[in-house]
Formats: C-alpha cells, sequence, structure tokens
C-alpha cells in the first residue's frame, strides 16, 4: 500500500539478473551430474567382488549338521549330581572300544598268548602302532591273562575306564592338567558335577596324534547377508515370513 | 501480546505459503523428493537396515557421514556470527541470520539422519533427557544429543526473537540477544567437538582415535559451512531484494582462506603420523588413498576430495580469484565437495574398513540409503527456503520513519517503536 | 487489500480456517509418527504400553514377573512352542572367566554353530557371535592379515592356527561407556548383558567393540520354530526383535545354573575352558596359576576375562 518504492518481486531484476546466474547454475548441475553418476557406478559395482570359491557366499545354520550332537545329554549321574557337587569324583564317558569289543575276554578266553611282535591281519587289522612303535608294543599296556583290564608298568590291572592312568604313566603333565580339566573336553556343571573324556576318546591310543577332522563351513560374507532376503524382491516382503 | 505472538504466526504462515511459481516449483520439486525417500524409509521401517548395505563389519556409514558432514554445516553459522556480533561489522551482521536459518536447517537434518540411522526409531525418546535414561557423563552420543538441542533451541531462540521483533518494528532487545549469540559461539564449537568425541574416542578404531580429529572437524567446517552460505548469498541477492554486499562475501571468503590453510595443515600432520610410523594402523589410511587387499572403492573419491581441498585453497588464498565471483563459486563448489567426501565418505567408511577383526567389507549406499538420504537433504532445503521465505520480506520491511503502513490495525498493535 | 502488500502478515478471516488445517496436518502428522512407530515395533499389539515401559532393570520384581510371563505369551504365540524366560540372576561370590587354548583349537567351527544353535541366533540373515581367524603360523597373530572365511577340506591345517574371537567381557568394557541409553551394562559376575527391549539400535556400541563381538539385527531374526531354544533369559538367548544388538553372554541362561556354555562342551578338542575367577579350585584359576596367558589387543586396556593361552 504504503510502498510503491519497493521493487516487486519476479520484476525486470531477476530478468536482468538470470545470465549472470546461469554460470552459477550450470556449475551446481554439472557437479550434481557428476556426482550422481559416480555414486550409481559405484553402486552398479556392488559391494566388492568375491572369488566364486572363496566361501562364505551360502549360509548355513546348526540343521545343517545332524550328524552333530549340538545337544548331547549329560551323563545321568551327572545331570543328578548337579551344580555344587562336592563328591570330587570325577566321572567318564565310556570307552569307545566298549560299543564294538568289550568285553575282550569274550573272544580271548579261550585264545593262546601270542607273544610275537607282528602286524595283526586276522583281526584288530585297523590296528598300526604309530606310539612309539620301535619302543612299545601290545603287552606295555594290555595284560594277557585277563584282556578286560590293563595293565600299569608297575603290574597293576586297571579297567578301560581307568585307562587314562595307563597314559598318564607317560604323559604325567598333560595328565595332571586332564585332571584339572585344562586338557580335554568335559561337560556339566563348572561349578559341579561334570563327565570327563577319557584320553582314547579323541587319541587313538595305538596312533595318538589327533586326526584331522572337517570343519564346519564359514560365515556367510556381509556381501551375502541379505542374499536370500533380495530374491524376494522389492514388494515389501522382504524378511516376510521372519516377522515378529 | 498473545495477539502480537497470533499474528506474527499467522504472518509468517501467509509468507511462507504464499509466493511465485519459482517458489512453488523449488518447493514441489523437493516435496516430490520427499516422497520418494519417505517410501524408502517407510520399507526400511518395516524391514529393517538390512536395505541399507551397512553390515556388522561397517555398521556406520552414509547416513551417519551425512549427520556428521551436516553438523559442520551448522556449526558454519558461529563464523558468521562471531565478526557480526562480536566486532559489530555491519556488512555481516545483516546476513548472519542467514547463517543461523541455515544452522537450524541443518541441525533438522542432523537429527533426522540420526533418527534414520537407529535400529529402533521407535526408542529414540529413550535419549531423552529425563524421560528417557540418557547415559551420562560416559556416552558421547548422549553429550552429542544435549548440545545438538541446545544448538538448535539456542539458534531458534535468536532467529524467533530478531523476525519477532523486526515483524513489530521494533528494535531487537541487546541484552538477550547478545547472550543468546556469545552462548551460541561455544555451543556451534560444541557440536563439532563433541560429534568429532564421538569418533575420537573410540580407541577400537585407530583411523578415528586422533587428538587433532576435533581440530579437524572445526578446520572443515569452517570451509564447508561458509562455502554453502556464499552460494546461498548469491541466489539470495539475485532472486530477492535483499542487499549484501561484495565487501561481506569478499570477507568470508578471506576466512574461509585461513580455515582452508589449517584444514589442510592439520590433514598433512594426520597424513605424516600415519605413514611415517607406519604401524598396523595405517592400514585404514592406505585402504583410502590407496587401497589394500585389493579393495580401492575410496581411492578416487580420497584423491579428488584432496584435490578439490587444494584446487580451493588455492583460488581462495588469490584475491583476484576470490573476489571473481566465477572461481569464487567453483572454489565453493570444490570446497563443498572436497569436504563432504572428506566428512561423508573418508571418514567413517575407513574408520571401519578393515573392521576390529581385519575384515575388508567394501561398503557402497544402496539406493534406500540414497533415496532417504535425498528425502532429508529435501527436507533441509524446505526448512531453509520457507525460513528464508519468511524471513526476508519480514527483515526488509522499510524503516518505519520512511513508510508508516496506513492501516496499520491489521498489521500490529501497538506502533512500531524506532 | 492491495497487491503491493501481499507480502506483508496481516491478520485476516482466514486465520481459523487455516488454524484448522494446521491442527489437521498436525493431527495426521501424530497419527503417522505412531504409525511409523508401530511398524518399527512389528507389531501393535500392546504397542503404547511398551513403548512407555521403562528399563526392565529399575522394574519392580512384581512388574519383571508379569513381562516375563508377558513375553512367554509372546513367544509362545510366534513360535508354538513353550518358552521359558527367565531373570536368573547372578550368584554371589562369582565372577566368570573363560580360557582358550590356542594350542590345541583345530578351527572346526563346531562352537560357532553350537553358539546359533543354543542362543536362539538368527539363521537368515545369518549371525555369528563367534568368529574364527586363520592365522598363518608365519605371521602370528596379525588380525588384518587372518581370515575367518578358511575352507578346506579338513582342519587344522599345517601352516596356521586358529583363535576363535567372541564378546572378551571385559572389565572395562568399551561398548558400555559409549551406550547412550544405559541399555547395556556389566552384571556382578562381569557378563556384559544388553537389554534388547531398550536398545535404540544406534551402533554406537559396534564402533566401539575392538573385538567385533557385537551383532546387529538388520531385520527380523529368521528361525523356524522348531530350532528355538525354549529354555531362556531376558538378557540372554530369549528371541531378540529387529533393529537391536546383540552379543555374547558366556550362555547367560546357562552358566547362571552352573552349567557351562555351549561352546565350551562342544569343543571337540576341549579347548575351551570356564569358570570362576574368584574361586581357588576353579579350571580358571589353575589356568591362571599353571599356565601362560595373553588377552586380545591389550593395548586398548579393555581388560578382558577371556584368556587365551598355550596349554603345552
Amino acid at each position: 500500500m504504503a510502498r510503491p518504492d519497493r521493487p516487486t518481486p519476479g520484476s525486470e531484476e531477476r530478468r536482468r539478473l538470470l545470465p549472470a546466474s546461469s554460470s552459477l547454475a550450470v556449475l551446481l548441475i554439472v557437479f550434481l551430474t557428476l556426482s550422481l553418476l559416480t555414486l550409481f557406478s559405484i553402486m552398479r559395482g556392488g559391494t566388492g567382488e568375491v572369488a566364486s570359491d572363496a566361501g562364505g557366499t551360502k549360509a548355513y545354520g546348526p540343521a545343517d549338521f545332524p550328524e552333530i550332537e549340538f545337544d548331547r545329554e549329560l551323563l545321568p549321574e551327572v545331570r543328578e549330581a548337579g551344580p555344587s557337587d562336592e563328591a570330587g569324583t570325577f566321572r567318564v564317558r565310556l570307552p569307545l572300544a566298549y560299543e564294538d569289543y568289550y568285553p575282550c575276554s569274550d573272544c580271548h578266553a579261550d585264545m593262546e598268548v601270542n607273544l610275537e611282535r607282528r602286524e595283526l591281519e586276522e583281526m584288530h587289522d585297523d590296528i598300526h602302532l604309530n606310539h612309539g612303535p620301535e619302543e612299545r608294543w601290545c603287552f606295555d599296556c594290555h595284560n594277557p591273562d585277563d584282556r578286560d583290564r590293563l595293565r600299569l608298568a608297575n603290574g597293576t590291572l586297571i579297567s578301560f575306564e581307568e585307562s587314562y592312568r595307563l597314559c598318564g604313566q607317560c604323559h604325567g603333565t598333560i595328565y595332571r592338567d586332564w585332571r584339572e580339566g585344562i586338557h580335554g573336553r568335559r561337560e556339566g556343571y563348572w561349578n559341579g558335577a561334570k563327565s570327563y573324556q577319557l584320553c582314547a576318546h579323541c587319541h587313538n591310543p595305538h596312533a595318538p596324534h589327533y586326526e584331522p577332522i572337517e570343519p564346519l563351513p564359514p560365515p556367510v560374507r556381509p556381501q551375502f547377508l541379505a542374499a536370500s532376503l533380495d530374491e524376494v524382491g522389492d514388494e515389501g516382503s522382504v524378511g516376510e515370513g521372519l516377522d515378529d | 501480546m498473545v495477539k502480537d505472538i497470533l499474528s506474527f504466526v499467522t504472518g509468517s504462515a501467509r509468507l511462507a505459503l504464499r509466493g511465485n511459481r519459482w517458489y512453488f516449483a523449488w518447493l514441489g520439486v523437493l516435496g516430490l523428493l520427499v516422497v520418494w525417500g519417505f517410501t524408502a524409509w517407510w520399507q526400511q521401517v518395516q524391514h529393517g537396515l538390512i536395505l541399507t548395505n551397512m553390515r556388522d563389519q561397517v555398521s556406520w556409514a552414509y547416513y551417519i557421514g551425512n549427520f556428521t558432514f551436516m553438523v559442520g554445516v551448522a556449526a558454519a553459522a558461529v563464523l558468521l556470527v562471531i565478526p557480526a556480533y562480536v566486532y559489530n561489522w555491519k556488512p555481516i551482521k545483516e546476513i548472519a541470520i542467514f547463517g543461523e536459518l541455515l544452522a537450524i536447517s541443518a541441525i533438522v537434518m542432523c537429527m533426522l539422519f540420526v533418527l534414520v540411522d537407529v535400529g529402533r526409531p521407535d526408542r529414540v525418546w529413550h535419549m531423552m533427557p529425563l524421560v528417557g535414561s540418557l547415559n551420562l557423563p560416559s556416552s558421547i552420543l548422549g553429550w552429542d544429543v544435549l548440545v545438538l538441542n541446545l544448538y538448535l533451541v539456542l539458534n531458534l531462540m535468536i532467529v524467533l526473537h530478531l523476525l519477532y521483533t523486526a515483524y513489530h518494528r521494533r528494535p531487537y532487545k541487546r541484552n538477550f540477544v547478545v547472550p543468546l549469540l556469545l552462548c551460541s559461539i561455544p555451543a556451534a564449537v560444541g557440536i563439532h567437538t563433541v560429534t568429532a568425541f564421538v569418533y575420537a574416542g573410540v580407541a577400537a578404531r585407530p583411523f578415528w582415535n586422533s587428538a587433532i580429529l576435533a581440530p579437524r572437524f572445526l578446520a572443515s567446517a569452517f570451509c564447508s559451512g561458509p562455502a554453502i552460505m556464499l552460494i546461498l548469498f548469491q541466489i539470495l541477492r539475485r532472486t530477492t531484494n535483499i542487499e549484501i554486499k561484495d565487501e561481506a562475501i569478499w570477507k568470508i571468503a578471506e576466512l574461509m582462506a585461513y580455515a582452508m590453510f589449517l584444514n589442510l595443515f592439520l590433514f598433512g600432520a594426520e597424513i605424516f603420523r600415519e605413514y611415517y610410523s607406519n604401524t598396523h594402523h595405517l592400514i585404514h589410511t592406505q585402504y583410502l588413498f590407496s587401497g589394500a587387499h585389493g579393495h580401492s572403492a575410496l581411492v578416487p573419491f580420497a584423491w579428488a576430495s584432496l584435490a578439490c581441498s587444494v584446487v580451493a585453497f588455492l583460488l581462495f588464498l588469490f584475491p583476484a580469484t576470490r573476489r571473481n565471483l566465477v572461481t569464487l563459486n567453483l572454489g565453493c563448489l570444490l570446497i563443498y565437495t572436497g569436504v563432504y567426501i572428506e566428512k561423508g565418505m573418508a571418514l567413517v567408511i575407513p574408520g571401519m574398513t578393515p573392521d576390529t577383526l581385519g575384515e575388508f567389507y567394501e561398503y557402497v549406499p544402496t539406493m534406500t540409503e540414497v533415496r532417504i538420504g535425498a528425502a532429508i537433504g529435501s527436507i533441509g532445503f524446505i526448512i531453509f527456503t520457507v525460513l528464508c521465505k519468511i524471513a526476508i520480506p519480514i527483515l526488509q520491511q522499510p524503516e518505519p520513519e520512511e513508510a508508516a503502513p496506513e492501516g496499520a490495525a491489521d498489521l500490529q498493535a501497538e506502533p512500531a517503536a524506532t | 487489500m492491495t497487491d503491493t502488500d501481499r507480502e506483508l502478515p496481516i491478520v485476516d478471516d482466514a486465520l481459523d480456517r487455516r488454524m484448522n488445517r494446521r491442527a489437521l496436518l498436525v493431527g495426521t502428522g501424530l497419527g503417522a509418527m505412531s504409525a511409523v512407530a508401530a511398524a518399527a515395533a512389528g507389531s501393535s499389539n500392546g504397542f503404547v504400553e511398551r513403548m512407555l515401559r521403562r528399563r526392565f532393570v529399575e522394574l519392580s520384581p512384581d512388574r519383571k514377573a508379569e513381562i516375563l510371563a508377558e513375553l512367554e505369551r509372546e513367544y509362545a504365540e510366534r513360535y508354538q512352542r513353550d518358552i521359558t524366560v527367565s531373570d536368573t540372576p547372578p550368584i554371589e561370590g562369582v565372577e566368570f572367566g573363560y580360557g582358550l587354548d590356542i594350542a590345541r583349537c583345530v578351527g572346526c567351527r563346531r562352537c560357532v554353530y553350537a553358539c546359533v544353535h543354543e542362543n536362539n541366533q538368527s539363521r537368515d540373515p545369518q549371525i555369528h557371535w563367534i568368529r574364527v581367524l586363520r592365522m598363518e603360523k608365519e605371521t602370528g597373530i596379525h588380525l588384518t592379515e587372518s581370515n575367518p572365511y578358511y575352507e578346506p577340506e579338513l582342519v587344522p591345517e599345517e601352516d596356521a592356527f586358529y583363535v576363535p574371537v567372541a564378546c572378551q567381557q571385559c572389565r572395562n568394557p568399551a561398548c558400555v561407556k559409549v551406550c547412550p541409553v544405559k541399555a547395556t551394562w556389566q552384571e556382578p559376575d562381569g557378563i556384559t548383558v544388553i537389554d534388547y527391549d531398550w536398545c535404540i539400535g544406534c551402533r554406537c556400541c559396534m564402533s566401539a567393540c575392538p573385538y567385533g563381538a557385537r551383532h546387529f539385527n538388520w531385520t527380523n531374526p529368521g528361525i523356524a520354530a522348531e530350532e528355538i531354544r525354549t529354555d531362556t533369559h531376558y538378557f540372554g538367548n530369549r528371541p531378540r526383535p529387529n533393529g537391536v544388538v546383540e552379543k555374547c553372554t558366556f550362555c547367560i541362561h546357562r552358566v547362571r545354573k552352573g552349567r557351562y556354555p555351549a561352546c565350551v562342551e562342544i569343543c571337540p578338542v576341549g579347548a575351551r575352558k570356564f569358570g570362576s575367577l574368584l574361586d581357588e579350585s576353579s579350571e580358571m584359576r589353575y589356568l591362571l596359576r599353571e599356565k601362560r596367558v595373553f588377552v586380545l589387543k591389550e593395548d586398548l586396556n579393555t581388560r578382558p576375562r577371556f584368556y587365551y593361552f598355550y596349554a603345552t
């Protein structure tokens, strides 16, 4: 009303200035286009390349390995004893040989003892002594008169469930670590009852070097984390079925 | 009083809602971008951050990089405020308010970038002081939330006061504004320092764990913030009739040249330390500048950033190119690009590559991230545009003695003070 | 009104209409916000109540019990399984420690998958709390040269040894101090836990953790109902929501009842040891006494309760 001297917007002022600001506009547009182009070009490249044989392209879960006992039952006596077990005894899982051969006397009771050093051929042909074979032979540990027992160096007969005493004759520090729970696998209660595995559960007494095992597959690489979800597409169903 | 406030509010709303077709076209384009990005965000809210390319190995990336850059932009207001109000230097004083408007827009963008980055946006209220369980004094992000909000409130109060008094044609209350301004100066330094501390305090990431990170942040903020301002000033003085003197622009450009020198110097100091000591920690810098373990996505960006910064510094160093608007604008764009890369990509990502267990995961943003980023950028532009649209006419009201409006009854209750 | 004053603010009769429109806009905005929040929360069921809930540790015992029961109902509905959610407290006078025998570990990753199985980690997208790093014997422990994706036919390989890494349960945890909302803390028995219902998913802790031990739920965890472990703990292996951080808790639901963590029991070579650091007769004390231990990244002063050792 009272301000006639004020230039109205959109007048010749802007028209005059349009060419002047065009340099700026051109710069801006070039800048924006370039940055968008580079952005899209790297995005098309994706998140780094992975050689096809490099592993980690597929996600596995525990259910893919039914052969592995993820829920191995505790020994009943361990479960019953529970935490805060003051008894101090330790339980061992049964020796592996029990399933296949025990009691040994079933066969050996009627057999003559062969004291010859030899490779076994008719029976036990899977046994190849690789445990100091020069210095050692069967009857260093097995008792020729009662095959259901093992024999310590001092002549004491022990059961297969106590075989650790036999191993401990030579492997003293490992034996000590094992008793304390530092060597070998234990299950149960950290503050109470536990079951131990015998040396022979992991180390074949005749060839004690730990045998290599098959590893479970590697984790999925971050590039492939959402791979199975991507297949569902962009239609808003990513993670569907996984929804809470 | 209530009537005054009401008239201010409605008057401002009216100013914001009226404009020529360029104004609405601009807002329309931004609005479309917002919608485009909002749909992406909606999907992200439903499905989670899996729609981004962030992973456990690189768990902060594009969003947080933008956040960091925007904190720098917000802090830049201080560069304008210091000379304007402390030294009462007239040419800058008239335009300092735009720095504050920019700060407000930038802070809002910062908060939005944090909001889209968190996994549980429904729980961000846990960070609110008193209501939530803000982990002070130990959490630096907690402090960041505090200072960012403080800075926002300070700027809003200053801007509102200046506009409100100008609207009613009263002089602003110096003893109200000046203390607030004096507070906003350390607050501006504070937001950038605390944001730098969020990174610098992380011992697990040697690339960030540097004492000069905060000074570097400040130096680069004093480059990038004014770079945006200089371009905006030129746009403003062409598209509106607000008066911005060349002298003011040149003065800002000169201050920027000092800041850029400092920025390059600090950068050089960091580079020397990394390469000369040549420890395991060098791997992050190597990944950035020369690639490592066959990964080199950031290398061109790192060198582009450095080149931009050096060229811009030279352009701003010499008065001839500093005072030529074309080279000045070129320098502004270069410095903007340089700092954006440095803060956006070249800070966050190499800090996390390789990760703490030495794994290289080459991060690039997904469309979802770019769209959301575009939406937040657009929201920032909308806020700034609308704020300017409101502020300019109010500030430009002729001095009362020149033109006492007739029919002033509908304008204000009391007559204009001097 | 003339054209020239159109930019001057004027109160007019359009005010009321405009104010109404504004109120409408604000209303819609608030509605949209709560819808967003509801979507993020995964369901709108009891949403407001849940949103306004306090931190679990601040609640009264009665309220905690209610929440646990509520979670059990929710999980039962989702998985059609009977799931118990407990909040078993720490055992007095116990501070847990962990030992890992680098000389024994063969890198078979049984622990990785036993952990996933026991702790209800997401199968798809995959989350592993344990990462086994393959190191060249020639190089020694060198993280940037390590490889978690090794895939030979048999392990151990001749030229490599293996370093499994999970949460080190630090005495001076970098992750806890950076959390902006106190959603993670150290329990008296030394376990650093996360309240999944309080975490905002900002991932500060993931930046701060020097061991890559913290993992994020980038989307809703994918796990088949029949694979869910039903004995769960509020701070441990209960099913997690989208958008929060999780990590190893030493199997908090097991160890607070005396059981070994799942990874300790599965390890075929017995490389993993666990016990109380305050009990002189524990295997951990024996280990610290008799063996030589080291911790990862000791320069960061995190002081882990997770010790690596060479038993032989």
